[in-house]
């Protein structure tokens, strides 16, 4: 049934392919995810402070990125960015950002709020007594958290976390609205242009799939290996 | 010379009052013993000591110094008192060594090797030297006990607080524990202890305090507590821990 398909076409562009699309595709990536952990712990802490303005700053925030579809905050992002810009830094006109910084803020920006989430229900599992016990040995908060609680909370979350990103990896894909040529986009340019579409959209699946699964198969292994000797 | 001044300690979980004008003091060397019903606000008491718990009425001194006054730098305070719990509450992700060293190093700003070798003689005191490389994870209840005895013993506290230190340990691993505290109690350490071991309460307590709904109901030197508790409510709860 394959016949009349032009399978040479992938091998033609694969260069291209990987080389421009998959290396910014994986930058997004990697860029989105520790910004997004970064934010995201800090958003989870200021979620479960007992200081009321900051919990509910930090779950309104959550729960607005939470609610909207990705394809719009990064459409709307695009379009606010330069503007937000300005304001920052206090010029007159709006800041010009290019589709690829603001890709990068944006997957940054909404990722954070899901890995809050994941962050919180990972500092909500670590016992209360565990905070006891580091405060009372005289550490101070930040001590408690960094050295106490985030440390456990990290490998209890873990697959939750890397699940995630690979999730992440998958939604980068969406830049191709902003006409980014990450790997699909450039998968998509070549497509067009030597009429194959059949053959490229069929070979970028495959190459999604097989990354997706092999990094899951990855967050197995790092998991067994992380234990905590005596745990599960 | 009092170690521990507790003066009129309130405190309220919204409209419910857990703790009732509190007032005792703990000696140096003295060991204080306090038992009561489950909920009588015990725990809450002894966590009053080192600030864990927040309290909105009255003070308690500690060396001098006062928990209630926001002056008062609450860490550098907690560094000196030690604190055992019933759950022991060992760092699961850290090894025993690790343990021991984390707080004299980021807390005392003892350099690594010291804070080490000082967690090793205390961890051989307790009997568990050749453990130190384990994970918490790996030792039974009884030793990870004493691991946080050792753990707490390393920071040169002025005075031990136990809440409830063997009540979630499987009987045969009661003594071990109890052992250890009977050592420090016969060094003269200052000690507030939570417990119902009342065989421990008489063999080192100084005085026994008996709390009942959130109110020192009793607090009696420890020959007198069990001779002749002056409460109704004093004898009633002890016929029922002296019974079983
Ligand atoms: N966070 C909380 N919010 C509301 N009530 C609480 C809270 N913590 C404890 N209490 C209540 O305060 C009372 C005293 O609790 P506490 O843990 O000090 O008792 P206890 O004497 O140590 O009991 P036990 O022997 O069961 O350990 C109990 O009635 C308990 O239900
Ligand atoms: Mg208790």
């Amino acid at each position: 049934m394959f016949a009349g398909f032009d399978w040479d076409v992938i091998q033609r562009s694969a260069g291209y392919l990987f080389r421009e699309g998959m290396t910014f595709t994986v930058t997004l990536t990697v860029l989105a995810m520790s910004g997004g952990i970064v934010l995201g712990t800090a958003l989870a802490m200021m979620r479960l402070s007992s200081v009321k303005p900051l919990a509910l700053l930090a779950g309104g925030y959550v729960n607005l990125m939470r609610s909207v579809p990705l394809l719009l905050v990064i459409f709307w992002f695009y379009f606010l960015v330069p503007y937000i810009g300005a304001w920052v830094i206090g010029a007159k006109q709006p800041v010009q950002v290019g589709a690829i910084l603001s890709s990068v803020i944006t997957f940054t920006l909404f990722e954070a709020a899901y890995y809050c989430e994941i962050m919180r229900a990972g500092i909500q599992s670590i016992p209360r007594g565990q905070v006891w016990a580091g405060y009372a040995l005289g550490l101070n908060y930040w001590q408690t958290m960094g050295t106490v609680v985030l440390p456990q909370a990290f490998r209890n979350m873990l697959p939750v976390l890397l699940t995630q990103t690979i999730i992440l990896f998958q939604d980068t894909s969406l830049v191709y609205v902003l006409s980014i040529t990450d790997f699909l986009g450039a998968a998509a340019k070549v497509a067009q242009r030597d009429g194959r579409l059949v053959e490229m959209y069929l070979f970028v699946a495959v190459v999604y799939f097989i990354i997706s699964f092999f990094l899951s198969h990855q967050v197995k292994r790092l998991q067994a290996k992380l234990a905590v000797p005596g745990r599960m | 010379m009092a170690m521990i001044e507790m003066k009129d300690v309130s405190k309220w979980y919204g409209t419910f009052q857990v703790l009732k004008d509190c007032t005792t003091n703990v000696d140096k060397g003295e060991v204080v013993v306090v038992c009561g019903p489950s909920g009588s606000g015990k725990s809450t008491l002894i966590k009053c000591v080192n600030a864990l718990e927040p309290f909105q009425k009255g003070d308690v001194v500690v060396d001098g110094i006062s928990v209630a006054d926001p002056r008062t730098d609450l860490p550098k305070l907690r560094s000196r008192v030690g604190m055992v719990f019933q759950h022991f509450e060992l760092f699961p992700h850290m090894s025993v060594t690790d343990n021991l060293a984390l707080a004299q190093v980021k807390v005392l700003g003892r350099p690594r090797e010291e804070a080490v070798a000082r967690g090793m003689k205390y961890l051989e005191r307790v009997g568990l030297k050749e453990h130190a490389h384990k994970y918490p994870g790996q030792l039974s209840g009884g030793q990870q006990q004493r691991v946080a005895i050792a753990r707490a013993l390393s920071m040169d506290p002025i005075a031990m607080l136990f809440d409830e230190p063997t009540s979630a340990l499987d009987p045969e691993m009661i003594n071990e524990v109890l052992d250890v505290m009977v050592g420090l109690a016969h060094e003269g350490m200052t000690m507030m202890v939570v417990t119902h071991e009342m065989g421990f309460a008489r063999k080192v307590a100084h005085r026994v305090i008996f709390m009942d709904r959130g109110e020192i109901v009793e607090d009696a030197k420890t020959d007198d507590f069990f001779g002749k508790p002056r409460s109704e409510r004093a004898v009633q709860f002890l016929s029922k821990i002296l019974h079983h």
